[in-house]
């Protein structure tokens, strides 16, 4: 996919450059946004193949963020970007950590899943993959507005965090309830307990990933505001 | 998409704010007002309006016969002696129009010194290149000459290097020596401002860092401006960058707003190496 942004340099390697650290990014995002999904059909299915795997993958992820961070320095370095170029980088370098740390995170679940393998598991799953796929999507909205290089979706991805943090609040109740019922349930939903916050925290990251690309568009930080500043800011031209 | 960009009155209280420092307002050293200038018919500026704060780098960029360097030329009026130049609008220097014909060039150009691309000793001994702007003034006390030229190569970074052959002719210099002694001989004369016309692009890197190095520590006397090809050496030594192109000022701000995050487009795609 040709991108405007990106090309008609004069130096058509360095076009070619930024558009192979872009399609990396990319990859890079698609290879975690499966991650989760593995990560919580383990957990729900008990399927341990699956959470062995996504296991597995977080050492490809890690490996591209290495090789695309490497890029982006060798960028840095040589050709001296200004303006969108070099906006452009330093977001990457920024995402690219977030990226990671959401495969972390489904890494992560998946360990619980292996953990929690067998054991009754009174929580209903439906609660815990509806959460799921709002931050998935979340993500991969991110990772889409970060493709196109618009802020069109921004303000609706960063909104989401709220209803995150609500069904967060809300499965922690049960779980904080389950815990004072029986005392030998602690241990266990704690273990639930760690893969809720695992998926709370991607769709921190989700958050993250926007406001980087906000500054990759405008040249604007708008990190550590509230939505509505966010969004007030983003429409602003 | 054509953003047309005919940016004859550019808000300068906008620009001459150093961002997220909104009280910090600085003097304005050099007021171009409404300036046009012609070669004959062809015009080579159009309308400049733009304000130069006192001991700040201002630099001009832009490609190739954009205007920078008859811009820079006529902030001491040395485009008077092109016969076929023609010049409309003020540059005002401290509030006094340059332009005005009660002033004296000769007085206008020792407040404001030049230096340019090549530079250009002259063929005697280092001390006398220095003492010259001095020695036509009728300024003779040896003291005063002896003082002046310590001051004036320490100024320019070169008298540890010069101080034991101060008379050799100075033309056996390097050539980065010789720009810097060109410098020295520039600031004996105390001016306000200083002009540099691609003061480095004739040097080698390590020359070039001590001229840059040199522009840094000058600014906290004098107010600089400099024109350059060298984008990256802008961005290294301005406080604030002027973009130009074909006799028109696109956009000038604070040289790390202008360098990460221009407003014009022209700006963005002739600093990121994009073809427009």
């Amino acid at each position: 996919m040709e991108n405007t942004k990106i090309g008609h340099h004069i130096s058509e390697r360095f076009n070619v450059e930024l558009e192979d650290i872009r399609n990396k990014v990319l990859m890079m995002g698609g290879l975690v946004e499966r991650q989760i999904e593995l990560a919580i059909e383990a957990y729900t299915s008990g399927n341990m193949e699956l959470a062995e795997q996504v296991i597995k993958q977080d050492n490809e992820v890690d490996e591209l963020e290495i090789q695309i961070d490497h890029e982006c320095t060798q960028i840095l370095a040589l050709r001296q970007p200004t303006a969108f170029d070099l906006r452009l980088l330093i977001t990457v370098i920024k995402i690219i950590h977030e990226i990671e740390r959401v495969g972390d995170k489904a890494e992560r679940i998946a360990e619980m899943a292996i953990k929690l393998a067998g054991a009754e598991n009174k929580l209903s799953h439906y609660e815990l993959e509806h959460m799921a796929v709002l931050v998935k999507g979340m993500l991969h909205d991110a990772l889409d507005a970060f493709a196109r290089m618009t802020l069109d979706d921004v303000p609706a991805i960063t909104a989401l965090d709220i209803n995150v943090d609500r069904e967060y609040d809300s499965i922690m109740r049960q779980l904080i309830t389950r815990m004072m019922e029986d005392p030998r349930n602690i241990t266990r939903t704690l273990d639930v307990l760690w893969t809720v916050r695992a998926l709370e925290r991607i769709g921190d990251h989700a958050c993250y990933i926007c406001e980087h690309i906000v500054y990759m568009i405008k040249g604007e930080d708008v990190r550590h505001l509230s939505q509505e500043e966010l969004e007030k800011r983003v429409k602003f031209k | 998409m054509s953003e047309h960009t005919r940016t004859h009155a550019i808000d300068m209280s906008s620009v001459l704010r150093d961002k997220g420092n909104e009280n910090h307002q600085h003097e304005t050293c050099i007021r171009v007002k409404d300036l046009n200038l012609f070669y004959g018919e062809k015009q080579a500026l159009h309308g400049i309006n733009m304000e130069m704060p006192k001991q700040k780098v201002t630099a001009f960029i832009g490609p190739s016969g954009c205007g920078k360097s008859t811009l820079l030329r006529c902030i001491n009026r040395m485009n008077d002696l092109v016969d076929s130049a023609r010049i409309e609008g003020q540059i005002l220097l401290d509030n006094e129009n340059i332009y005005d014909k009660s002033v004296n060039v000769a007085a206008l150009r020792r407040r404001v010194g030049m230096v340019f691309q090549k530079p250009n000793p002259f063929p005697k001994s280092i001390f006398e290149n220095v003492a010259y702007g001095l020695r036509i003034q009728g300024i003779n006390d040896k003291r005063i000459l002896e003082e002046t030229v310590e001051n004036s190569l320490r100024g320019a970074a070169l008298w540890d290097e010069m101080k034991d052959r101060l008379n050799d002719n100075a033309l056996g210099m390097s050539g980065g020596q010789q720009q810097r002694l060109v410098i020295a001989r520039a600031i004996a004369i105390e001016p306000e401002v200083l002009l540099l016309d691609e003061p480095a692009s004739a040097l080698d890197p390590i020359s070039t860092l001590k001229i840059e190095e040199l522009i840094n520590e000058l600014k906290e006397k004098y107010t600089i401006v400099i024109v350059t090809h060298n984008m990256q050496q802008a961005a290294r030594v301005s406080d604030y960058t002027a973009f130009m192109y074909m006799g028109e000022l696109i956009e000038m701000g604070t040289t790390s707003e202008l360098f990460t995050n221009p407003v014009k487009k022209q700006t963005e795609d002739y600093i990121t190496g994009r073809y427009g």
